[in-house]
């Protein structure tokens, strides 16, 4: 058994494409041509050189003396953070550029929540030279000036959206039915590992670079190509996915999932999906999602944009329902600490995405001999004023 | 025989209504159901609200949202609609996305639509291959009938496909787009509605999408057995209420 996509587009009971037949030509020329594309040397050699000279490819693997110290294991930290535009959204849009252009599209579409998958869109349209329409959340353009501002800069239009909850889940609906009206040139550049089959597929791909580099990075530094840990924050779940996409069914590397917790898992303003969410469809894939007994998607909550999506990939949603990664929930004061305390052992200010996950530490015990390798997934400039407002600095 | 059957076989020019179960509010789905068919509404799709309709344009989001902040849910509605078979016998259809089906257990949900008198159902996001492979026999058991959409990007082949897998009548989408978006049929969808007619195929035909006037529902009607019309009469309930619906159902059937 693989913990991998199967021909059909399923992990396991989770995936597939429950779409709108009105979505079903876009979906149907994606998957008949993604891996094709995406298999064909000079698109490898394009995204390849792309990947080192413009995003700044390999990302470090900065083994963190002082982490390792405090939790006494060895602590590495996968620095995606250093990666152009400041996170590992890049890698995925860049890949998706490049197809849209082998597709002949000259449209390109995004959702983005907090705004860093919008802004990575907007600059592989820059590089590019296609039109770019992002959907943001009316709410999420409010909190997120920064990124909005950015996106402007880049020659991004961003439509803000006033539809249901105006937030990401509402942005990503609104982008769904622009597609459904522009079918001929548009592509739609999901940023996370959602959506229907074959998006959740072809972003952990364009993803797995970081998960190939670890493996490289691992052996010439401990002897070995594998760690006992990888740890990643989940909130589609694109980063977590290509921190694990080569270790998924190499059962020696131990898999742990964080999600935001919120205000507690109880609270009532949680993004705690695996352990509030139950099976159903969103946004065309069946996974695991927070809704109410009668099956309406309810409005998540998380001091991090990022995590603040009701459900998760179907790849986590089986990781989850089969026990191959364990999912520990992280609530928003225990990851504004570990980001402070990131910021000052270690002289790296994390998104606060991140931030969840570097709180682990705090929840798990581990050997002194453990190798662990956290995904830092983006820095933290974007969140300085949330940081500054939570610690009065 | 089923009642959509019935009627496509004994009627032309067809016009189903679709409104939001719950909008304007909680309590108008018999008086609006009532209503439409005392105005001469031959065929009426009851929209089951969802958080996330993704096919649906302003419109029928904002009905929907206005409909689950009234309280509508799925059980509410089945309540709402036990004994209507005592009062009409028009073809009543059941439009929802699949996650609220989904929850409710789709077995479940089928056996309550068969035991209210439901004729059929129209579940946007459940393509046909999933519906053939996983709930087609409970479907059958139920004596429901259920419609699938095809829009201008699906192939022939794929037409033909869904032609020899439906029953009842073939939603035809009648542009690339989501509902409630045009009000004029542009050149591309009378070709598309001219390549369907040479198509000849076995299933009925309805057109449904931006049909919000006699002049779209009098073409649409020649290239097909009638109109579904929704967005358009949402926003007539929105400003008229739902006394006077006869005038708006005369209108479309240009009857004033």
């Amino acid at each position: 058994m693989s913990y991998n996509v199967n021909t059909k587009g399923y992990y396991g009971d989770f995936g597939g494409a429950y779409i709108p037949e009105m979505l079903l030509h876009n979906i149907d020329e994606l998957k008949e041509n993604y891996i094709k594309i995406i298999s064909d040397d000079s698109f490898q050699k394009e995204f390849n050189q792309l990947l080192k000279d413009y995003v700044g490819r390999p990302s470090p693997l900065y083994f963190s003396k002082n982490l390792s110290e405090k939790y006494s294991a060895k602590i590495y930290l996968k620095r995606e953070d250093l990666n152009h535009t400041g996170a590992h959204k890049i890698n995925n849009t860049i890949g998706q550029i490049i197809l849209a252009k082998r597709l002949k599209k000259s449209r390109i579409i995004a959702e983005t929540g907090a705004g860093q998958h919008g802004v990575a869109t907007a600059t592989v349209c820059a590089l590019m030279g296609l039109k770019c329409i992002v959907y943001m959340g009316a709410t999420d353009v409010k909190r997120q000036a920064p990124n909005v501002a950015r996106m402007k800069m880049l020659g991004a239009d961003v439509i803000a959206v006033t539809s249901g909850s105006s937030t990401l889940k509402d942005a990503t609906n609104e982008a769904m039915r622009d597609w459904i009206n522009n079918p001929i040139d548009t592509h739609y550049i999901v940023g996370s590992v959602v959506g229907p089959h074959p998006f959740p597929d072809m972003v952990a791909r364009f993803q797995s670079i970081i998960s190939k580099e670890i493996k490289e990075q691992l052996l010439a530094v401990e002897g070995r190509n594998y760690p006992d840990y990888l740890i990643a924050c989940v909130g589609g779940g694109s980063n977590a996915a290509g921190t694990f996409y080569d270790y998924l069914d190499d059962e020696r590397v131990k898999i742990i999932c964080v999600e935001a917790s919120g205000k507690g898992v109880n609270s009532g303003k949680s993004a705690a999906t695996t352990k509030l969410g139950k099976t159903g469809i969103i946004h065309g894939s069946k996974t695991l999602l927070m809704q109410t007994n009668d099956g309406q998607i309810t409005e998540p909550y998380s001091i991090s944009a990022g995590l603040d999506y009701p459900g998760i990939g179907p790849m986590h949603a089986n990781l989850f329902t089969t026990g191959r990664g364990e999912f520990i929930s992280i609530d928003d004061d225990e990851a504004m600490s570990a980001g402070l305390q990131l910021s000052q052992i270690e002289g790296i200010i994390p998104a606060i995405e991140t931030s969840h996950a570097l709180a682990v530490f705090e929840h798990k015990k581990f050997n002194s001999n453990d190798v662990i390798v956290l995904n830092l997934s983006g820095r933290g400039e974007k969140d300085l004023e949330n940081y500054i407002k939570y610690f009065n600095i | 025989m089923n009642r959509i059957d019935k009627t496509l076989k004994e009627k032309d020019n067809i016009l189903s209504i679709y409104f939001t179960a719950g909008y304007p509010h909680l309590k108008s789905t018999t008086e609006i159901i009532k209503n439409l068919v005392s105005a001469g509404t031959d065929m009426i799709e009851i929209g089951l609200p969802f958080s996330d309709p993704l096919a649906d344009g302003e419109t029928i989001q904002m009905s929907s949202k206005i409909a689950l902040d009234n309280g509508m849910s799925t059980k509410i509605l089945f309540d709402q609609l036990k004994g209507i078979r005592n009062h009409v016998d028009v073809p009543l259809i059941i439009m929802g996305y699949f996650n609220p089906i989904f929850q409710f257990g789709v077995e479940e949900f089928c056996k309550k639509c068969n035991e209210i008198g439901i004729d059929g159902l129209i579940i946007p996001d459940l393509p046909i291959d999933i519906y053939l492979s996983k709930y087609k026999l409970i479907f059958e058991k139920n004596r429901l009938q259920n419609i699938f959409l095809i829009s201008p990007q699906t192939s022939d082949e794929r037409i033909d496909y869904i032609d020899k897998n439906s029953g009842g009548f073939i939603y035809v989408v009648s542009s690339s787009s989501i509902t409630g978006s045009t009000n004029k049929f542009n050149e591309n969808s009378l070709n598309y509605f001219r390549r369907l007619e040479k198509m000849r195929l076995s299933t009925p035909k309805i057109i449904g999408f931006g049909i919000s006037n006699n002049e779209n529902f009098s073409i649409a009607s020649k290239y097909s057995q009638g109109c579904i019309v929704g967005s358009a009469f949402i926003k007539y309930l929105k400003s008229n209420g739902i006394n006077s619906i006869k005038i708006f159902v005369d209108k479309i059937k240009n009857l004033n």
